[in-house]
């Protein structure tokens, strides 16, 4: 039936469009002149129907479902949702739901019946009306822009405007994508903090994000402080960064300034590959040939490596932030002006001494903008530590150790069925907020270096 | 004139000055050389990544099967009902008959018969319900052994470990060797990695259902993404006025472009699931959230793409009285159009490697069928690679390794079009 109702608005925007084109035309032919070309005319019907009738249908199909969701909980027989959770609700909810999808399970009560049939009788009638609207909507509209059709009638401006709004709102989502993200981790965060201390969470030095599965279990009774948490990800970042800066750096360097412009035509898409790969392939090579070869690599020194070892998922991370930091090095090497570094090459200084004396303190900030960007980036990274990575949260800063990260605690905690009350789920809600405020922080600061940087020059 | 020269107070061509230009020499090879490690290792750990995934995901694309013929016998299957017959006693009785020495012994026939995929009996019961005529006979399938024999024929088990630590015991071994020797054990390519789904057996699991979510979760994210990210780089670029409230915008896309990918799966938790009430696991929801992360490459591609077209084009388009609207989207739309595409595809490739965001809305469900239609429970390629990284039978390693290259395939062939489109079309003015 939804798809109906599409049909039905894509057969109104031809008709509409037609409609408009022909009677335009049949003006022109009577020897009038129009002050817009007939498509706009035609273009004109087309849109006015089309914008709102898509919006009127989405906004239905949006809000159908919570809307008979309510009416069938109100139809219930008085008092059978009485001090229920909501787990317990919605376990009601689906079963109702899947009754009334023709999969019955057992014998269920008879109330569950026949809210299953209102289901069903309600969301038929819901899809009928949909179509009924849709189809009174499109007339109405199409009518209301065939009686615009005039040689007066400014149709062209008529359509940029519309189109114009269009693109407006397309560039809003972006900030509405920016107030979701903000809104939602703010209210969950808000919700964690009611049920946990804000100074626990901020310097507590336990991570123990179980909840108790009886009341008297007294072992898990959970702890939120995300110290170790961050500590962990400080670790896996640093690892990350001491293979990869040095690594991208003296690549960059080679590349901008010995390489024959064959070898960086080379080299330089090959280097791109590594960033191209997406990084469940990098977690699964941790997992699969680095943290082996580490271990293997412990033993034979008499180290104790921990099966998931830091070590291992900042050095896959690492690799994967090589051409990151390379290309960042190498825009910000191209960026100095050519007659800094002829100069100090007439001077008779070699090339070493000009990239390490002349290019390289010009192209300082570029760098320092570019690194940080990466270090957000390991910061932020997920799939390579939450394969690679351990589960446990450690106050530790050896490498050698497992830890376990602000993103690993993220998944693991959201990963399966979550219940938006309880504090584990509102707790990975917490850490994604501290995540967010962190990257975003670095992320303007480094940003801002590297404008400033550029304005030098250009 | 040449007299003032400082050659007179130092000399050119002493030692100690052949000492320093050495030294300078050495630290310009230095430094080469330090490039040229770097560069070194990070091919070796590229060449690495790609070697040890094709070593281990190569056993994946075959899989062994063994030749039985099976007597379909009507005392186990009901004509009326055929797919309700006991098919795992039809396959024991099978087995025994290769095997007529272990008749008594349920210790060694629970052996043989787990010689045989678990899957084995399923696809002879769907062959007799296709075909209820054939009870009563004896038919000859191919059926496919399980993962331990299908590893050890591969030679993943290595016989010369000790017993205790091998998971084949030699007398199973044994019973392997022969029915090779009879011929009865083949090695076809594994043509279910593509179209089987998933699946808790190693040697029935396949791609399908990942990637055709996958399919699902890209279209929606190219429909959402791709009109949504153009309108709003046609207004920034070329009709928005300077004023705070566009500088605004531009700083937003810039930071989203920026913002963790399991930021955006939270977003996604809280407001498609919770708040909106959307399926979990669905690819559609899943292709919202990448749509999401995508928007920002896409608009900043668009963007190049539009500032790349000169001004004479606008120019002589306004020259001949066309309107701003007309300019942009009669001509600089159209000749931004291959750039716009190239960035389209980069952004939708970035989006088919993302895992986080599509783990938090529950894509990594273990389901068994294909998705039908995009609101329909489903994984995708990458968290699917995810689960089977995470399962503990041997067999999963290569099928993960099988997986992951089934996605770079997928990504190569993406970058290889956006390469194709540049080079084609792209106008260098």
């Amino acid at each position: 039936m939804t798809l109906f109702a599409f049909l039905i608005l894509f057969a109104a925007v031809v008709i509409g469009y037609i409609l408009n084109l022909r009677a335009a035309r049949a003006i022109r032919a009577g020897g009038t002149k129009l002050h817009s070309l007939d498509g706009f005319h035609g273009g004109f019907s087309a849109l006015v129907t089309l914008v709102p009738t898509f919006f009127f249908i989405i906004l239905w199909l949006m809000l159908q479902g919570t809307v008979i969701e309510s009416m069938i909980k109100a139809g219930l027989p008085d008092g059978t949702l009485d001090g229920l959770g909501t787990g317990q609700v919605q376990l009601i909810m689906s079963e109702i739901r899947s009754i009334a999808g023709g999969r019955i399970f057992g014998t269920p009560e008879d109330w569950k019946l026949e809210a299953a049939e209102r289901l069903v009788s309600l969301r038929s009638t819901s899809s009928l009306l949909l179509v009924v609207l849709t189809i009174a909507l499109t007339a109405g509209l199409i009518l209301l822009t065939r009686k615009t059709v005039r040689a007066e009638f400014r149709a062209r401006q008529g359509v940029e405007r519309i189109v114009l709004g269009l693109m407006v709102g397309c560039a809003t989502v972006a900030i509405f994508v920016t107030i979701g993200i903000v809104g939602s981790l703010v209210f969950e965060t808000y919700r964690f903090f009611e049920m946990v201390p804000f100074t626990d969470f901020l310097f507590g030095t336990s991570w123990e994000p179980q909840i108790p599965l009886r009341e008297d279990q007294i072992a898990a009774k959970g702890a939120f402080g995300m110290l170790p948490v961050f500590l962990g990800t400080m670790v896996i970042a640093t690892v990350a960064m001491v293979i990869a800066v040095p690594i991208g750096l003296f690549s960059a360097i080679y590349l901008h300034e010995f390489a024959s412009p064959k070898i960086r035509a080379v080299i330089k898409p090959v280097l791109e590959i590594l960033a191209g790969v997406p990084t469940v392939v990098y977690g699964f090579f941790a997992i699969l040939v680095i943290a082996p070869a580490i271990r293997s690599f412990g033993t034979d020194l008499g180290l104790p490596i921990a099966p998931n070892t830091a070590l291992a998922a900042g050095l896959v991370m690492g690799i994967m932030l090589v051409p990151f930091i390379s290309s960042f090095a190498d825009d910000a090497l191209a960026a100095v002006p050519r007659s800094l570094r002829d100069g100090s090459l007439a001077l008779g200084a070699t090339q070493a001494e000009t990239i390490s004396k002349v290019l390289f303190p010009a192209a300082i900030p570029g760098i320092v903008g570019g690194i940080l960007l990466a270090v957000s980036r390991a910061i932020g990274e997920t799939m390579i530590v939450v394969m690679a990575a351990g589960l446990i949260a450690k106050m530790t800063i050896n490498p050698l150790d497992s830890v376990t990260t602000v993103t690993v605690q993220i998944v693991t905690l959201l990963i399966g069925d979550t219940a938006f009350d309880s504090p584990k789920t509102l707790a990975a809600f917490a850490l994604g907020m501290v995540l967010f405020v962190m990257t975003l922080i670095i992320n303007i600061f480094a940003l801002r270096i590297v404008r400033k940087y550029r304005e030098i020059y250009d | 004139m040449t007299d003032q020269t400082s050659s007179g107070s130092f000399d050119w061509t002493g030692p100690e000055f052949t000492a320093r230009l050495n030294k300078r020499k050495r630290s310009q090879i230095a430094l080469k050389l330090a490039g040229l490690t770097a560069i070194t290792i990070a091919f070796g750990m590229l060449f690495l990544l790609v070697a040890s995934l094709i070593s281990t995901g190569r056993h994946a694309f075959t899989q062994t099967f063994v030749q039985i013929e099976v007597f379909l016998d009507p005392a186990h299957i009901d004509s009326d009902e055929p797919n309700r017959g006991n098919y795992r006693q039809i396959l024991t009785d099978t087995m025994v008959k290769l095997f007529p020495d272990v008749v008594d012994d349920r210790a060694e026939l629970r052996k043989l018969t787990s010689m045989l995929s678990n899957g084995a009996q399923f696809s002879i019961r769907d062959s007799v319900v296709a075909d209820p005529a054939l009870i009563g006979q004896t038919v000859a399938v191919r059926v496919p052994v399980s993962d331990p024999y299908d590893q050890l024929n591969k030679g993943l088990i290595d016989r010369e470990t000790p017993e205790a630590n091998r998971r084949l015991k030699d007398d199973e071994i044994a019973n392997f060797d022969l029915l090779k020797e009879l011929g009865m054990v083949s090695k076809p390519l594994n043509r279910w990695l593509i179209t089987n789904a998933d699946s808790r057996f190693p040697e029935l699991a396949g791609l399908k259902g990942a990637i055709i979510g996958s399919f699902y979760a890209l279209m929606t994210c190219f429909l959402l993404s791709f009109p949504i990210g153009i309108g709003a780089a046609i207004y920034l670029e070329e009709f928005a006025p300077k004023n705070r409230v566009s500088d605004l915008i531009e700083i937003n896309i810039n930071n989203l472009a920026a913002v963790p990918s399991v930021v955006f799966g939270l977003l996604a938790l809280a407001v498609f699931l919770g708040w909106f009430g959307m399926p979990r696991s669905a690819p559609f929801v899943g292709g919202m959230t990448l749509a999401l992360m995508t928007l920002p490459t896409i608009i900043i591609a668009t963007r190049a793409a539009l500032k790349a077209v000169p001004p004479s084009i606008r120019e002589a388009a306004l020259g001949v009285g066309a309107s701003k609207h007309q300019v942009v989207f009669g001509h600089v739309l159209p000749l931004a159009m291959p750039g716009i595409l190239t960035g389209t595809i980069i952004g939708l490739a970035q989006a088919l490697g993302e895992t986080a965001p599509l783990l938090l809305i529950g894509m990594n469900a273990f389901i068994t069928s294909a998705p039908a239609t995009p609101f329909d429970s489903s994984t995708a390629l990458p968290t699917q690679i995810f689960i089977w990284a995470d399962s503990p039978e041997r067999g999963f390693v290569s099928r993960t390794s099988a997986a992951i290259l089934v996605l770079l395939t997928f990504l190569i062939f993406m970058n290889a079009i956006a390469i194709f489109l540049r080079n084609k079309f792209e106008r260098k003015w």
